[in-house]
């Protein structure tokens, strides 16, 4: 049975309009449009979209903070708006840019308040506890106050709240916002061991493509209310035609782009530095990054080079102006 | 690796201890106070800023019967009474529910929702999230001006006036804690009602703690009967001091402060949750 249910759910919101000088107009804005989808249990599914597409509207609905115009949506068998506190107890959610921990007590303490709102006994949430610390390495700042760790510190400590009673879906809003390497990195190790191990169905929104990447089989792209697709990344990037990009820092200046023979399908986009750093971008379907560097390679010494994805802003802009056409 | 120190003062008690709601309170209550003693120094100068306002509020009382001798029928003690029943009540309302007096802010920064996600009561979520340990301040001074008005004042005790002695500051509580609740849910509506709601509840202590008989008489119907302020402290101390009322406010409206208490709670409690249904309905 699927974990997530979503049938030809709808929600607009009425706002007022200013008409004139002082007489106001009720408009409809329609925030999400007919969205179908269905998540099974252990998945993984990346939800991305422009600001304002309808995401945060969607979690919300998801999680029982907002009702839904029309539609269904059923969440591990609950209809989340009533009953809002029996879902509390089987989903974790993360906001980003929020907190549910004590702010001004140190990290530890947050953590038997909330295993006590889920009606955990110390035996069931200490162990549990005593996991995700490990993994997340908590450890050091566990005696912190909340108000004075770093952003990274702080939100792992907020996915460890969301996860200490055992969730069988994690929704995270953002959870790698304004985060370094080093704690996306940590943090997306451990979502993705907790799905394997745990069997953990995640949901996440972000802005970040390598989250998708490292962490997602399945993107849901949503725009203006409505999925604009549905599968696998490796088919967004089919579906968009999107290109990587190389960039090259040569041991040497070289000037000129026509002096490069460059095999088709890679474009030359632009050199900066003094002739020293160019970029080149290719269809990595027809050519291998080895193939474009060899190419660059027999006509100047490459001393330093970087691949780039395509972006997950520029992706759903091509998918965009796909559906439009 | 986990540290091995014990997040709580629970080290002793079994592990395996179901949740109770009580053991929940608890943690909840306690976390509360110590994140309020993280900041020694600003608690310190709130407790003691409390018992100035106290203070302040009882000198202007004060001034006002120094110079007619009696206000609204009553000596200065007799004021005092109906002042430290008043201030009891308020202090105990404001330290249970007195920060949903800021819950436009709630709403706009996004915290409801986090309250919204947990397996919890909003309303219990806030009582506990935001109990005031300051406003411990405030209540001391309340008792102490209660205690100094029963020794000042002399009362002709029968059973009857102790049990509505007693009963006065916890219905006085309640009605308190149903006015800042009304005025929590009030703001679901009218995102920048805090000052709107402020007069029901400020205005409501404020009229609560003067004696009735000096109010413009509609204004005394009002504050009796559509927002029960006069039948927290005056009215009830009207019966114990065997005095009659103005006519808006008869003597036995003193016994009518728990049935409001009650209605009023109810009602309070019924706008509440249309107001949560409303922020579900709308999303903010």
């Amino acid at each position: 049975m699927p974990i997530i249910e979503v049938d030809n759910l709808s929600r607009e919101f009425q706002i007022m309009e200013p008409v004139g000088r002082f007489r106001r107009r009720k408009k409809a804005v329609h925030a999400v449009r007919g969205i179908d989808f269905t998540v099974e249990p252990g998945e993984a599914v990346g939800y991305i979209g422009a600001n304002g597409a309808g995401k945060s509207t969607t979690i919300k609905m998801l999680t029982g903070v907002l009702v839904p115009s029309s539609g269904r949506v059923t969440v591990c068998g609950f209809n989340p708006v009533p009953q809002r506190k029996a879902l509390a107890r089987k989903i974790g959610v993360v906001f980003g840019q929020r907190s549910q921990l004590w702010w001004d007590l140190p990290l530890q303490d947050s953590y038997p308040i909330l295993g006590a709102m889920h009606r955990m006994s110390e035996a069931d949430w200490r162990p549990r506890f005593r996991d995700l610390a490990d993994q997340m390495d908590l450890g050091e700042f566990l005696t912190t106050p909340v108000r004075q760790l770093s952003l990274g510190q702080r939100m792992r400590g907020e996915v460890a709240a969301a996860l200490l009673h055992r969730p069988e879906l994690v929704i995270l809003d953002e959870p790698t916002i304004g985060l370094d390497m080093i704690s996306k990195e940590k943090l997306r190790q451990f979502l993705d061991a907790e799905r394997r191990d745990n069997g953990t169905t995640l949901l996440l929104t972000t802005h970040d493509m390598s989250d998708i990447q490292r962490l997602c089989q399945r993107v849901l792209v949503v725009d203006d209310g409505a999925i604009a697709y549905d599968g696998p990344l490796t088919g967004l990037a089919e579906v968009t035609g999107a290109v990587r990009t190389m960039v090259v820092d040569l041991a040497a200046p070289v000037h000129s782009a026509a002096l490069f023979s460059l095999p088709n399908g890679a474009v030359h986009e632009g050199i900066e530095a003094d002739g020293i750093r160019h970029s080149v971008t290719f269809d990595p379907r027809r050519l291998s990054a080895a193939t474009v560097l060899a190419a660059i390679s027999s006509t100047a010494e490459v001393a330093d080079l970087s691949l780039h994805e395509p972006d997950i802003e520029h992706l759903v802009r091509q998918l965009y102006g796909r559906a439009r056409r | 690796m986990a540290s091995p120190r014990t997040t709580s003062p629970r080290a002793t008690r079994d592990p395996n201890t179901p949740v109770t709601n009580l053991v929940l309170l608890k943690l909840l209550v306690s976390a509360r106070l110590r994140s309020q003693l993280a900041y020694r120094g600003s608690f310190l100068s709130d407790v003691a800023g409390q018992v100035l306002l106290g203070l302040t509020e009882f000198v202007e009382l004060y001034a006002i019967v120094h110079n007619v001798s009696t206000f609204g029928g009553m000596t200065l003690a007799q004021t005092l009474l109906v002042f430290g029943l008043a201030s009891v009540a308020f202090a105990l309302g404001d330290l249970l529910l007195g920060e949903t007096d800021s819950m436009s802010e709630t709403i706009r920064s996004g915290k409801l929702e986090v309250l919204l996600v947990r397996p919890l009561p909003v309303l219990l979520q806030l009582a506990t999230s935001d109990f005031q340990l300051r406003r411990v301040g405030r209540l001391i001074f309340a008792l102490a001006a209660l205690a100094a008005a029963l020794l000042l004042t002399d009362i002709d005790w029968d059973p009857a006036k102790m049990v509505l002695a007693i009963i006065t500051p916890i219905a006085g509580a309640a009605i308190f804690c149903a006015l800042f609740l009304g005025a929590g849910a009030m703001q679901f509506w009218i995102l920048d009602g805090r000052q709107f709601a402020n007069a029901f509840t400020y205005g409501g202590r404020y009229v609560a703690s003067m004696p009735g008989a000096a109010l413009f008489f509609p204004i005394q119907i009002f504050f009796t009967f559509v927002i029960p302020a006069t039948l927290v402290a005056y009215a009830p101390s009207l019966v114990i001091l065997g005095l009659d009322g103005p006519a808006g406010i008869p003597a036995w409206t003193g016994w009518l402060g728990l049935p409001a208490a009650v209605v009023l709670g109810g009602l309070m409690l019924l706008l509440w949750r249309a107001a949560i249904k409303k922020y579900t309905g709308a999303g903010g």
